[in-house]
């Protein structure tokens, strides 16, 4: 197995070698030292290989990310798996602001708290996070769906488009054109199949979430706003 | 940008390494501002006395300053010590106003940039490696200590212009972030006496917070009146005789982390200011909330 330090070589070297792999590797599983919260580690992947992370990093892990299995066994800074497209992140610890954010595919998995706007504009990414979420979270979502087991900040799902919210806990406020919507059994069936894929699947109960989502209001066109344009 | 540090020490016998660690904090700060550092460092009080940290230009000789300020106050040779551009002299408490009226008299380029019975504060132009290095950081011992490195924004790179900003004795703070509104409330302080040196936005948070804290309220009662008197983006990190506050503005634009162990408290904009400190690896390390106000004190 690769073994890259960072205390001796550089993010850049790292991401170089990543990028490198050609399609026949034998070298799909990575270990990373001593990240010391350095930024943009194992971002932009694009090939179905495992790297773990052995401590906290900076800003922008794993963003990009394509097909890559990345685990950060510590904590993540801002951005963390940023517009990533496909593949499985996932952090042992808490996320800081804007986790998945822009994400088009994939999953990623919080196992602590994630901070503020946590899948911010989220497009078609799955976040789990298993701890709660801080304020303005999953703001103008467009596609995919954000799962809480904890409490969600407030203005949750401001702005929001076709994003599916569904949180255990307390929502301390909506944000604008968020509403409660009916948990159906299809939803329950796609919220079990997400903790599943998460590894939390057996323990928690899906009836005690709660599911979120655009009332619609905001982003079609209405025509008492005619006057307005 | 900018990166701003704070480390307060619950463990007595880690004083000694204050200021090396501190050092070393600002240093993985320095691409997060590379304009101007700045520091303070609240260190041993000597009982009747105040420090006053002044600035004198370039390869200043201040032997005759501080003759002059000896003589003003009426002492034998003041107890000082130089630290590059800056030297910290102590005054007997008693006669600091005739040591600042002596110091208004002078046809000189001298600056007070603080003052307090334990704060000293240094602050120049230049990466945080090469400004802490020249003020002789890593040598320096206290309780706890703040510091910033500088991207300028909305005033100019001078000297002035660098944090971290005092406007009252043993009061200083630090900020990554812009207000708003900084010019209303600046003319609000001005009316109630205050006075600024610069235009910049972040003495005006300082200022506000020395005015609360001058009316007798608490750090954290000064905290929570920053929460609706400022508006704008703003971490800040604040120093006082006694302590440490963090606060954040509601949104939390700009970014924070917090590590806690048994033997201190320290802040980083990010987390790569922590990675040294001693037990970082076994310590809780967490993201201040935005609009709670977070202190640390020992009275």
């Amino acid at each position: 197995m690769p073994e890259v330090d960072l205390a001796r070589d550089s993010v850049r070297s790292l991401n170089a070698a990543l990028h490198a792999l050609p399609a026949e590797t034998n070298e799909t599983h990575w270990r990373v030292l001593n990240p010391r919260g350095q930024h943009a580690i194992a971002a932009g992947l694009d090939w179905p290989v495992f790297v773990e992370i052995d401590g906290h990093v900076g800003y922008y892990c794993a963003g990009m990310n394509k097909l890559a299995n990345v685990t950060v066994h510590g904590n993540a800074g801002q951005g963390v798996a940023e517009n990533m497209m496909s593949g499985h992140v996932r952090v042992k610890g808490d996320a800081s602001q804007a986790a998945g954010a822009t994400g088009r595919g994939g999953l990623l998995v919080i196992e602590g708290n994630a901070s503020a706007r946590c899948g911010i504009s989220m497009k078609g990414v799955d976040i789990v996070v298993q701890g709660s979420v801080g304020h303005l979270s999953a703001f103008m979502g467009q596609a995919g769906n954000l799962v809480v087991l904890g409490d969600a900040g407030e203005a949750l799902g401001d702005s929001i488009y076709e994003a599916r919210l569904y949180v255990r806990g307390a929502v301390k406020s909506l944000g604008a054109d968020c509403i409660e919507k009916e948990l159906s059994d299809r939803h329950k069936q796609d919220l079990r199949r997400l903790l599943d894929a998460a590894g939390v699947g057996g323990a928690v109960d899906v009836d005690e979430f709660r599911r979120y989502g655009s009332a619609r209001k905001l982003y079609h066109f209405h025509i008492d706003n005619v006057g307005a344009y | 940008m900018c990166g701003i540090a704070g480390l307060f020490l619950k463990d007595q016998s880690l004083e000694g390494d204050l200021g090396g660690l501190m050092a070393g904090m600002l240093s993985a700060l320095g691409d997060r501002g590379p304009d101007s550092t700045g520091f303070a460092v609240y260190g041993t009080e000597s009982p009747g006395s105040v420090k006053l940290t002044l600035r004198g230009p370039q390869n200043f000789d201040f032997r005759p300053l501080v003759e002059m300020l000896s003589e003003a106050v009426g002492e034998p040779t003041l107890a000082h010590r130089r630290h590059d551009s800056h030297v910290v002299v102590s005054i007997p408490a008693t006669r600091e106003p005739a040591a600042r009226d002596a110091l208004r008299a002078l046809q000189q380029d001298i600056s007070i940039v603080g003052s307090g019975r334990r704060m000293e504060l240094f602050k120049e132009i230049g990466r945080p490696e090469q400004v802490t290095q020249r003020f002789g950081l890593a040598k320096m011992r206290g309780t706890h200590a703040i510091g910033h490195t500088r991207m300028a924004t909305e005033s100019a790179v001078t000297t002035d212009g660098a944090h971290p900003f005092t406007t009252g004795a043993d009061q200083c703070l630090v900020h990554n972030g812009s207000l708003s509104n900084h010019n209303a409330v600046r003319r609000d302080l001005v009316r109630q006496g205050l006075t600024f040196r610069t235009d910049n936005d972040s003495e005006v948070a300082a200022g506000f917070i020395t005015s609360q804290l001058t009316r007798g309220r608490s750090l954290e009662q000064a905290m929570e009146a920053s929460l609706d008197a400022l508006d704008g983006f703003y971490t800040f990190v604040i120093g006082t005789e006694f302590g440490l506050g963090v606060l954040r503005d509601p949104i939390a634009c700009k970014p924070a982390v917090m590590a806690e162990t048994r033997q201190w408290v320290a802040f980083g904009t990010e987390y790569r200011a922590l990675v040294d400190l001693p037990g970082i690896a076994l310590a809780k390390v967490w993201e201040p909330e935005p609009a709670r106000t977070y202190r640390w004190e020992r009275h």
